[in-house]
Order: C-alpha cells, then structure tokens, then sequence
C-alpha cells in the first residue's frame, strides 16, 4: 500500500467537526495525491524520494518525553513554552501560564475556541494545494495561540516541535492557528526537533491572522537532523495597518521546503520576510515565497540569503501578485547567492505579475563567490582561511538578521551559523 | 630580517617587478617612493603573499627561512603586518571580535595559549587608547560606515595588537588629514624597537616627518633604481621623478 492509500484509508472514517473543510480537502488529495514534479510549483522539488520511505502515521499521543529531552532546543530565555511531540500538544512540557492570551492545543481549541477556530481555520491556508489538503483531513493536533487585542506580549512564545520517532520512519502533521488581535504585539520562535535517529516527514500547516495595526513576529529555526524532512505551509493573512515579519533560518535538514504566503488583505499593511540558507552536503532547500497585494498602499520586503557548499541545493521562488485594485503598492525583493562548490546549485525566480499601474516594485537576484580580496586581508590579518571564508559568509548573511528582534535569539542564531561553519568565532554586532 | 633577492612577479602575465632587490635589517625603517605603477602596492602584496600576484624569480627571504610559498596566514603568524590602502568591511562582525580572532590566532599559531577574555580587554583597552581610537568603533562592525581615517587608525590599531616584526605601510598616509597622520604616525612610532623593522611606502615626504625612515628607496618600473637617507625623500618631494627617469632610461 502507498502512503498516499495508508492516509486515504486511515482518515477516511475520521469524525470531524470541521466535515465541509475536511470533506473538500479529501476529495483533492484522493484526487491529486502527492505534488510531483509536473507541477511548476515543484519543478525543483522532488518528493519522490521521501515517499519512498514507509512512514508510520501519528495516531496517539506518546508520553515518553521529559523535560531534559526538549530542554536542549530552547533559546534559553525567559519564554513562553510550548512543546509538541510527534504532532502533539503536550501540556506538561509546555509552560504557557498566563491569562493574557490562550495558549492551548488545537484539538482544546476545536472543542472551547470553536468561534475562533470557525473563523480563521482553513481560511487563508490553501487546500488547493496537495500537501494542505493532505495536513487538513490527516493532522492530529497543533498549536492554537489568540493574543487578544491590546496585548503587547511581554515575552516571546517558542514552540518546539519534537519528533520522536517511536513509531520508526514517521509522517508527522501538525496544524497550528494563530490569531493576533488589534494593536497586539507578539513574537513566535518555531523549531523542529527529531530527536531520534529515524527518518521524519513533517508536513506542518500554520494559519495567522495579524489582526489591525498589530506587529507579529515568526521566526522559523530549521536546524534539524540530516534525516529530518520538512514541508512548511505557512499563511499570513494581514489586515489593516499590520506589520507582519517571517524569518526562516535554513541551516540543517535534509530536504526543507518552505511554502509562504503572505495575503495582504487590508490597507497600509507591510509584509516582511527574510531568509537565510546555509547549506552543505546534500541538503536542499525550496523557499517558495508569495506575496498577494490585494489592496492599495501595502508594502512587501522580501530578502533571501543563500550559501550553498558541497552538493547543496537551494530553490528560491519569489512570486508576487499585485492585484488591480492594489495601486501604490511598494514591493522590494532580493536574493542573493554565494556558490562555495561547482556542485552547488540554485535555482532562482522572482516572479512579478503586476496589474496595478501606480506601483513601485523592484527585485534583484545574485549569484557570486567570496571575494578574493576580502580572504586576503584577513588572512594577512593571521586569521586562517577557514574562518576568513566563515567571517565573510557571515557578513553577506548578516543583513537578513536585520529583523531578528530578541537578543537570545540572536546570539543562538549567531552560535548556530559559527557551528555549521565549523569555527569558534563570536558574531554579531 | 627581510631579503628580497631578485624578486621578478607579474599579474595576469603582466610583469611588474623585475628583478628588486632589498635587504632590511632589524630595527630599520625604509621608505619606498616612487611614480605610479612602479609596482610599490605589488612589493607589498608580494611580501604578505596574496594569491593574485605570481612570484617567477627570486627568493623572499624572512629571518632566514625562504617564505614564498607560505600562505598569507602563515606569513602573518610569523609577525609580518600589511596595513591596506583600502581595508575591508566586514558587516556583522565587531572590530573588537575580529582583532580577538586574529590575535588568537597568531597565539595559537607560535603555540602559545589563547588570551583569555579579561586579559584582550586590558589589551584592546590599552592599544586602542593609544590610537585615540573611540571606544565605539570597537563595538561596531569592522570598518563598517567608517571615514577613511578611521579606517586607517583601525589598521594601526591592529598592528599595535598584533604588534608584527615587520610592518609594511602601503600609502597608509594617503588622504589623511594632519592630525590622523600624526595619530597614525605616532603608533608606528611607538611600535619602534631594536627588533622591529618597517617598510614605508608612501607618495608624500609629508609622513617621513613624522615617521623618519633610515632609507629611503626609489622604485621605478619594478627595480629600486636609487637609495639614499632621508633628505632624498626631500629631494623627491622638490623636483619629483622625471630627472630619476630620465637617468634611468638613458643609461
């Protein structure tokens, strides 16, 4: 049996209080499957290998996580915490103790949110795309946070997402909702974890509403194992006057892909996104961004920075849609390439399409190597040539931290990056 | 010290030094003056060894061990400083970290422990006073958004960190104003000792004021063609190169 007829007999039955969504989601995924490489979405990702792999589907919860197992991944500050484990809310791992905001597990929020839940779950996220549909009608649990109006969150929220890999080779789903009222201010770390030495697919969904002149902040830290596999569907759906700002950090995986959508719903909303790839080996990495200016005076910032050793690969989609009735729309993307092997590759594509006429939109693409000159004055500064290259690779990558807002954050990112590049230096302004 | 025994390179096939000769003793300053492309800034790439130039012919030579195959690193590690016309800017990396870094590693290199944290403070506060260099700029990325003169003290400051057996000036004059000259100047010449040497290389008798070399060399078209003391650094000044040329070409 493939995986795609494991999941379609495995949830076919399933009892849902959201049936319309569900029932819509299944017929496409019956019917499309898996996304393959016809699919021009996917022409530099291929799946078919992963799915190769036998995966156990998540039914239950697994308890066998402690503390000390989760510990290691935090940034070390003063957090809100949450925990999930193979898809999973996990409520004595977690450390949410506030009534500012609800912080709860999506199945609690199906059940006593389910206003909320009605309003925004499957809204902007789209099941028209397969791996959506596939999380719609298989996801177990997930996060489910509401920052209610008015509320300047004192402290960021991290959620780490453990994988276990009890069940050997496993598919794991979550599906998280997150709802930033008016005037909120709030920051959100989300991190993937296999914490076991089996191969994981993670096919995570995660729904924002950035509600009216709120600031909202995401950082995603993709430093997981080389048997570590993720799809991230993320959709931001931003009203008037917010600020919205998603910062990936690609650094470990195997195969990474990053589906991010930003709608622009409201006026005078600005979209934020910023990227950094830091490859090697056989890692790939596919950040498909898409920003949808629907209305006018909106601004979109887009900045990607990608450097690929060995025989990495680095994918970058930049479509931007801006729509007719989107007039003075400010749109900036760059992506910028450093290729460290001739094995490397990326595959770059900005993709504008623009049907407004007052419009100012600009994108840029590099692609270069370290520069000679710049090795030479370090190295005659005493400083080896690999650490020569590791400063340089730094301050090309630097600029994408710009929106990096806490300082723990920061300094493990800065830790993060002198690791992979295998040096012992501080960075970091 | 340094013996440069009939140095012949070139730059994408295209020869610029000669065949140039030069010894320099511990503890001496010589002055490299000369027209433009005579091939001063490739004598100083030669010496600290950056890739692009190929050295054909001819033996560097630094206290007794031939170097040209060193790698620029290794030449550093064995005390030989570069300040640099034009230094680079490194975004996200503070001037502070970035002199940690190089010293440490010129420690670990001659097999000497790391300094720990307390004591590179004292250090860096100590140098960096005595380049009047602002404490801020030691907590800003390097060089970065940095004014020409400040570029160049910060090449003086971590020469005074670095603290090298021979320190080669290339144009580190050029486009200072008078007080970062003596600013400048004063740090070389506080690094003066028996076992110290300096290379100079400069368009402007201006520094030699300030930096008072034991010779002075006139480099033209890849050969040093006449050496004297200081005064004729005095005389260049005065009556440029045209009469050095003409001597030159004639013979």
């Amino acid at each position: 049996m493939s995986l795609e007829e494991k999941i379609i007999s495995t949830f076919k039955q399933k009892n849902s209080k959201l049936a319309e969504v569900f029932n819509q989601a299944f017929e496409l995924f019956e019917q499309k499957g898996f996304p393959t490489k016809k699919n021009e979405d996917w022409k530099y990702t291929s799946l078919k290998k992963l799915l190769k792999t036998d995966y156990s589907l998540v039914t239950e919860i697994n308890n066998n996580i402690e503390a000390k197992d989760v510990e290691p991944f935090f940034i070390g500050a003063d957090t809100y915490k949450v925990v999930l484990v193979d898809g999973f809310y996990n409520a004595d791992l977690s450390h949410v103790d506030t009534d500012k905001i609800t912080i709860s597990s999506m199945q609690d929020a199906i059940e006593n949110n389910a206003e909320l839940v009605e309003k925004h779950f499957a809204k902007v996220a789209d099941n028209n795309q397969e791996m959506v549909a596939l999380n719609t009608i298989s996801f177990n649990d997930g996060v489910f946070v509401n920052i209610p109006n008015n509320v300047i969150l004192d402290k960021p929220i991290e959620v780490i997402n453990i994988a276990t890999g009890v069940l050997g080779d496993t598919l794991i789903q979550p599906r998280n909702l997150i709802v930033v009222g008016k005037n909120a201010d709030a920051k959100l770390i989300e991190r993937h974890q296999n914490i076991s030495e089996n191969t994981i697919l993670t096919n995570s969904v995660t729904e924002i509403s950035v509600g009216e002149n709120a600031y909202y902040y995401h950082y995603k830290i993709q430093n997981d194992t080389e048997v570590s596999n993720l799809v991230d569907n993320t959709f931001v759906d931003q009203n008037r006057y917010s600020n919205a700002y998603v910062d990936t950090f690609a650094f470990g995986g195997n195969v990474t892909r990053n589906n991010l959508s930003f709608l622009l719903n409201g006026e005078n909303a600005v979209a934020n996104l910023d990227g950094i790839s830091l490859l090697n080996k056989n890692q790939h990495v596919d950040n498909f961004t898409f920003v949808d200016h629907r209305v006018p005076n909106c601004d979109s910032n887009e900045l990607y920075k990608g450097i690929y050793d060995d025989k990495s690969k680095g994918v970058f989609t930049g479509k931007v849609m801006i729509r007719k009735d989107a007039q003075n729309t400010k749109g900036d993307q760059q992506n910028n390439n450093i290729l460290l092997s001739e094995n490397a590759q990326i595959n770059a594509k900005p993709q504008m399409e623009i049907y407004a006429d007052d419009v100012k939109a600009a994108h840029g693409c590099t692609i270069g190597q370290l520069d000679d000159d710049a090795l030479f004055f370090m190295r005659q500064r005493c400083i080896p040539l690999k650490e020569a290259k590791a400063m340089l690779m730094y301050a090309f990558a630097s600029e994408a931290l710009k929106n990096v807002k806490v300082e723990e954050l920061k300094t493990q990112i800065n830790k993060q990056i002198a690791q992979k590049l295998g040096v012992n230096i501080e960075f970091g302004v | 010290m340094l013996k440069l025994k009939n140095i012949k390179a070139s730059v994408e096939d295209k020869d610029i030094l000669k065949g140039l000769n030069l010894e320099i003793k511990p503890g001496e300053i010589h002055a490299i003056m000369g027209p433009n492309g005579a091939g001063k800034s490739t004598l100083s790439s030669v010496i600290a060894g950056k890739e692009k130039f190929s050295v054909d012919a001819g033996e560097i030579e630094f206290e007794g061990e031939v170097i040209n195959d060193l790698a620029p690193e290794e030449r550093a590690h064995k005390g030989i400083f570069m300040s640099f016309q034009h230094p680079i800017e490194i975004p996200g990396v503070t001037t502070t970290n970035f002199v940690k870094a190089a010293v440490n590693a010129k420690r670990v290199a001659e097999g000497k422990e790391e300094l720990t944290p307390g004591e590179m403070l004292r250090l860096i506060k100590e140098k960096s006073a005595l380049l009047e260099l602002d404490r801020k700029f030691l907590s800003r990325s390097l060089n970065e958004g940095f004014s020409g003169g400040e570029k160049k003290r910060n090449e003086i400051f971590q020469m005074a960190m670095l603290e090298p057996k021979l320190a080669i000036l290339d144009e580190t004059d050029s486009g200072l104003d008078i007080d970062a000259l003596r600013i400048v100047a004063n740090g070389v010449n506080m690094l003066r000792s028996p076992e110290r040497s300096a290379i100079v290389i400069t368009h402007y008798q201006r520094l030699l004021d300030y930096i008072v070399p034991d010779f002075v060399h006139v480099l033209y078209d890849g050969r040093i063609v006449k050496t004297g003391g200081k005064e004729l650094a005095l005389e260049l000044e005065e009556k440029g190169y045209d009469w050095i040329k003409e001597e030159i070409d004639n013979k």
